[in-house]
């Protein structure tokens, strides 16, 4: 190398440039931390999108039980719980519960869900066909609702896991980020929400 | 060929634990203040036995280490030494202390390897108990009976500004301790409605985060009924301190009958609130429920003379809210503010504990509103 | 080459000319004092929060602060002495040793330099200004993990994220200014196997540095956009999650932790040999292992959080990874002892002070190896065990390490000699506070005692009060410190030999004492060493 390649201003610059390329590796880790979550199940990230129903081989004669429990985030002025505490379920069969939900607040004020599954690594193996967690969901001041999600487990679930759990966190989604569905999306804006601390 | 290792080094750990107990220290009382508790659970006196290993380990080490150190700076100090030697080099020493400590090591992974396979088998439950954490309380959910309720710090806050004596459960007590039975496998499936907390209880030795949109196992199984007290331990806000975990562990037939007590309490709670709610409510009735409600429930925050800590704990007195329409003010209580310590109210406090305390409020700290807020007026906010 | 002081007109007013001076310096030893200077009063700083925290844990209930403001005074606390004292003591160190070890004029880059220090007052003015905001100073903690920090961050977090960021882009100027300077401005004949180990060390440290702290860069940068842009890296609400933000801060964490150490380990490898009288044992595996000890940092993060859910080969990898860094740091605390062995020791005050670190380190270090069993650790986490921990490693490794620098290498700086006699008292009254002080915390920890709390259980006050009584102690020497220093530079008995210490070696003993501004003009000769002859041929 000559003498100039290897100059305190080229070595200067060369190290700055891997102390840029590390602040990237930073952002860069959000994406790896999800690519690894879904391949681990680390957290019990569930797929964000429906599963198909022609995915399932087969029903088969294995039962599990499957538990669900709702949380609401602070700020959220929803009633939200599971209508059933649990279920037995044989492996590979489409099942369907609801969870109930109701808007204390007088205004509309929309949720969204977020799925966990406990253990963390039967979350790839719990597919839901239809979730009220894949959109947003808007509710009238007082209004309630019943939702449904759609699930099956898979075949190919692990046979020490015997018990899963399913839990939802119902968080407040802030004014800016509502996607106004088209039915309401003619009605005034919500004026409940502007919660100055 | 792992159980007999397993048995082996348990059995040094014990060796380690009579030997700490023995000639570490005059008295063997001396020696359990300072050790880690032993605990009531099979996998917590696993991990007391790892400690007194890695201890023990730590300990033989270092007197090898320090003695040596001790001996060449007494032997070899200049008085006695003046001419140093030359070495400065050895491969094979280099590699002699590379190794020996790397077997060291493996040892000490070994039984903590397989400590850990056990305790992370969160399968087969006899019983799930939902831990939700909040901003600085606790909330117990059990799936399978479908009864839940919040646990508060009960140590009153003269005991903490130090006006009256501290009793030996202070900042550890708390209003409804989770119950659990004996002899059975509970899991804990953690969560939170807010920050991170962590739900530890140290004779179980299990210790769990509990993060907000998702969910953590945990499980124990204890054999000795008691009262056994742990804290939150992860940084959680101003009231971290303040966030005691309380396990009573009954016989599993006392376990059944305190389930059933807890529906027919439930029964009754409803009842009362119909009953509450179907009738008027005077001031004089209302103001010292309220005052004892904002004391439990508000004053950290607000602070017993509703003056607030800044911005972010704003005052009562003189506050728009509370002296402006009462439809507002039973809305803020019962739903909270976004984005803040201000939690919603209304799965915590029943609707005659909410409308004494939103009188409470609007009558004193100088604020006089007049109003009377009544529990039937918070039911149909609800 | 040219400094700038030497460029001011002198005829100005004398103060405005003695700010000029040092607001203008680019020379390597006045900026290495104005970083000890700011270090030093940060400690300060930073040591009287410390005071408040422990006045406050004395005895069990609330006494002298509210929840909210201990919570303040436990996190700048932490970020002051980590990013405040610790670093610019360290990178001060390097600005004025790692030029006269390698026989170079100055470091490479003089007015980066001048620059990378100058950010740094500003920083902690930002920092410390939020204890005056409304909402308070930041009170989530040092960690500062989401959500605590983000949706629930007082409004001064954002001076704080700003803070971070300049200390930061400070911090990679001056790291990447040493490295450029070892890697160039060497002496003819200084092969990189010849350096000195603190030349060594800090090599090792500036790259960590600049590898983990465009990390943490990140981390605030993520926290900023959370807290005022819509996005949600860390919120799980918008499909981020809170778990995320201690995997990017612990990836910088952990290799943070390495960066406040290895100076610390290279100060110990100086001083130990010239009072030991006998060449530093193993020179060449104390580079590797340090080298071992650098790239492992990288890979054992995750043992900050195994009570956050992980799954179990997660738990494993990073209690097997963390567990291997015993064996690097057990070799370089092995090859101390040798060095000791058959030398002709004297116990001079920096001799004290490194064979101090060494073993309370070592202490330290064990505890480490015992929070690294996963199991145990489920019981230590977040509690005072690992306060005892972390104070074992860092009070020892790099205040202890620092001061004995200080009093090695001042008669070099100033031309003046401390008092030897104070400062024997110095490391022996700092010895029994810090064991007094942070001992005791391995057993409220072991108790069940939660770190970071206001308040605890009367069972854990015993303790406590010594710690308290410890730490007071402990705050006092500081001041002790100060006066030995002060009373050195202004009537300490005047140095005239090059030569200090009889048994040191090295290039900055070649230069007179005090070492003049301007040394190394004209390249040293190094004299051909036997002993390296062969790795330099290799």
């Amino acid at each position: 190398m000559s003498k100039r390649s290897n100059s305190p201003g080229r070595q200067f610059a060369l190290l700055s440039l891997l102390a840029v390329g590390m602040f990237g590796f930073a952002f860069a880790l959000v994406p790896l931390y999800e690519i690894f979550c879904e391949i681990t199940g680390l957290n019990g990230r569930t797929s964000g999108e429906a599963a198909s129903v022609a995915q399932i081989a087969e029903i088969s004669d294995r039962e599990v039980t499957i538990q669900f429990t709702a949380q609401v985030f602070r700020g959220m002025p929803w009633e939200f719980r599971p209508t059933e505490n649990q279920m037995r379920v044989r492996v590979g069969e489409v099942n369907t519960t609801e969870y109930y939900a109701r808007n204390r607040a007088s205004g509309m004020v929309t949720g969204q869900a977020v799925p966990s599954v406990s253990p963390g690594h039967a979350a790839q193996y719990l597919h839901k066909v239809e979730c009220f967690c894949f959109t947003q969901q808007h509710l009238e001041g007082d209004a309630e609702i019943d939702m449904p999600v759609q699930f099956y487990v898979d075949p190919d679930l692990p046979e020490d896991i015997g018990t899963l759990s399913l839990s939802y966190t119902m968080y407040r989604v802030p004014d800016a980020e509502v996607v106004v569905p088209e039915a309401a999306a003619s009605m005034p804006a919500d004026h409940e929400g502007h919660y100055q601390p | 060929m792992t159980r007999s290792y397993r048995r082996v080094s348990m059995l040094f750990g014990r060796f380690c634990s009579i030997v700490l107990v023995t000639f570490g220290f005059a008295q063997a009382a001396l020696a359990q203040a300072l050790d880690m508790r032993e605990g009531v659970t099979e996998v917590s006196q696993r991990v007391q036995s790892l400690h007194h290993l890695s201890l023990g380990v730590c300990i033989v080490v270092g007197i090898v280490v320090f003695g040596a150190m001790f001996y060449t700076m007494y032997s070899h100090r200049r008085s006695r030494h003046p001419t140093p030697a030359k070495f400065h080099e050895s491969t094979p020493v280099e590699i002699i202390w590379t190794i020996i400590p790397t077997l060291i090591l493996v040892g000490m992974a070994i039984p903590a390897t397989i400590t850990l396979i056990d305790i992370e088998d969160n399968s087969d439950p006899d019983l799930t108990v939902l831990v939700t954490a909040s901003q600085w309380k606790w909330h117990y959910q059990y799936v399978e009976a479908d009864i839940g309720f919040f646990s508060n710090l009960s140590t009153p806050q003269d005991a903490i500004n130090n006006l009256v004596d501290k009793d030996e459960n202070y900042i550890l007590e708390v209003d409804n301790p989770l119950v659990i039975p004996t002899n059975q496998k509970v899991r804990f499936l953690m969560t939170s409605g807010d920050v991170i907390h962590s739900w530890w209880v140290p004779d179980f030795a299990v210790k769990q985060d509990a993060i907000p949109g998702f969910i953590n196992e945990a499980w124990t199984r204890v054999d000795v009924p008691g009262i056994y007290r742990g804290q939150c331990t992860e940084l959680c806000g101003m009231n971290h301190a303040y966030m005691p975990v309380v396990v009573e562990v009954l016989p599993e037939e006392e376990f059944l009958t305190w389930i059933e007590d807890q529906r027919v309490a439930a029964a009754l709670a409803g009842e009362q609130a119909i009953a509450d709610r179907s009738r008027t409510w005077t001031m004089e009735e209302l103001m010292p429920i309220g005052e004892e409600v904002y004391i439990a429930q508000c004053a950290t925050c607000h602070l017993p003379d509703g003056v607030g800590q800044g911005i972010r704990y704003p005052a009562l007195a003189g506050s728009e809210i509370v002296n402006g329409p009462v439809e507002a003010h039973i809305e803020r209580v019962l739903n909270g503010v976004v984005d803040t310590e201000m939690q919603a109210w209304a799965p915590q406090l029943s609707d005659r504990d909410i409308a004494a305390v939103i009188t409470y409020e609007r009558n004193s700290f100088g604020n006089d509103t007049g109003d009377i807020v009544q529990p039937l007026a918070v039911f149909e906010s609800r | 080459m040219i400094a700038h002081a030497d460029t001011i007109p002198k005829q100005r007013h004398p103060l405005i000319a003695f700010i000029l001076r040092w607001l203008l310096t680019t020379n390597h030893k006045e900026i290495g004092t104005l970083y000890l200077c700011l270090a030093f009063l940060l400690f300060f700083i930073g040591g009287a929060m410390a005071m408040v925290v422990r006045l406050e844990l004395f005895q069990p209930g609330l006494q002298f602060t509210q929840p909210d403001f201990y919570n303040q005074m436990v996190t700048l606390h932490g970020l002051i002495m980590v990013f405040g004292a610790v670093m610019p003591a360290f990178v001060g160190l390097a600005n004025w040793l790692v030029p006269l070890m390698i026989g170079a004029p100055d470091m490479a880059l003089p007015r980066l330099n001048n620059f990378s220090f100058w950010i740094l007052p500003f920083a902690f003015i930002l920092l410390l200004s939020s204890m005056f905001m409304e909402g308070g100073a930041p009170n989530f903690g040092w960690t500062f993990y989401a959500p605590l920090s983000t949706t629930y961050g007082p409004p001064s977090t954002d001076y704080f994220i700003l803070g971070v960021h300049l200390m930061g882009v400070s911090s990679v100027l001056g790291a990447i200014n040493v490295m450029v300077t070892i890697l160039n401005m060497r002496a003819p004949g200084m092969t990189l196997f010849r350096m000195p180990l603190f030349v060594w060390t800090w090599l090792i440290t500036a790259f960590l540095l600049i590898m983990a702290m465009p990390v943490l860069a990140g981390a605030v940068t993520m926290m900023l956009t959370d807290r005022h842009f819509g996005t949600s890296f860390f919120e799980a609400a918008g499909g981020g999650d809170p778990v995320l933000f201690q995997h990017v801060f612990w990836f910088f964490g952990h290799p943070e932790v390495y960066i406040m150490i290895l100076p610390g380990f290279g100060i110990a490898s100086q001083i130990i040999p010239t009072f030991a009288r006998k060449k530093l044992f193993g020179y060449h595996s104390m580079v590797y292992a340090t080298v071992a000890i650098a790239l492992l940092s990288f890979i054992v993060w995750g043992h900050h959080m195994f009570t956050s859910g992980m799954p179990l080969a997660a738990e494993l990898f990073f209690m097997y990874a963390t567990m291997l860094i015993a064996v690097p740091t057990g070799v370089k605390v092995f090859n101390w002892v040798a060095t000791l062995w058959r030398g002709s020791i004297t116990f001079e005050t920096p001799m004290l002070f490194a064979l101090g670190f060494v073993i309370m380190f070592t202490i330290g270090g064990f505890s480490g190896l015992m929070l690294a069993l996963v199991p145990a650790d489920f019981q230590y986490h977040d509690t005072f065990f690992v306060v005892a921990h972390f104070h074992y490693v860092l009070y020892p490794g790099a205040i202890f390490g620092t001061m004995a620098a200080v009093y090695y290498w001042l008669p070099k700086w100033s031309g003046r000699m401390y008092d030897e006699r104070l400062g024997k008292i110095h490391f022996w009254t700092a010895t029994i506070a810090v064991n007094l002080t942070f001992f005791p915390m391995h057993f409220s920890g072991l108790a069940g005692m939660p770190r970071r709390v206001v308040d605890y259980s009367i069972a854990f006050a015993d303790f406590n009060i010594v710690s308290s009584i410890g730490a007071g102690l402990l705050g006092l020497t500081q001041i002790l410190f100060l006066y030995i220093i002060v009373k050195a530079l202004t009537s300490g008995e005047k140095v005239t030999d090059a030569q200090v210490w009889e048994g040191a070696e090295g290039l900055e003993w070649t230069l007179p004492s005090p070492a003049p501004l301007h040394s190394f003009h004209t390249p040293p000769e190094i004299e051909p060493d036997e002993a390296h002859a062969a790795t330099d041929k290799a």
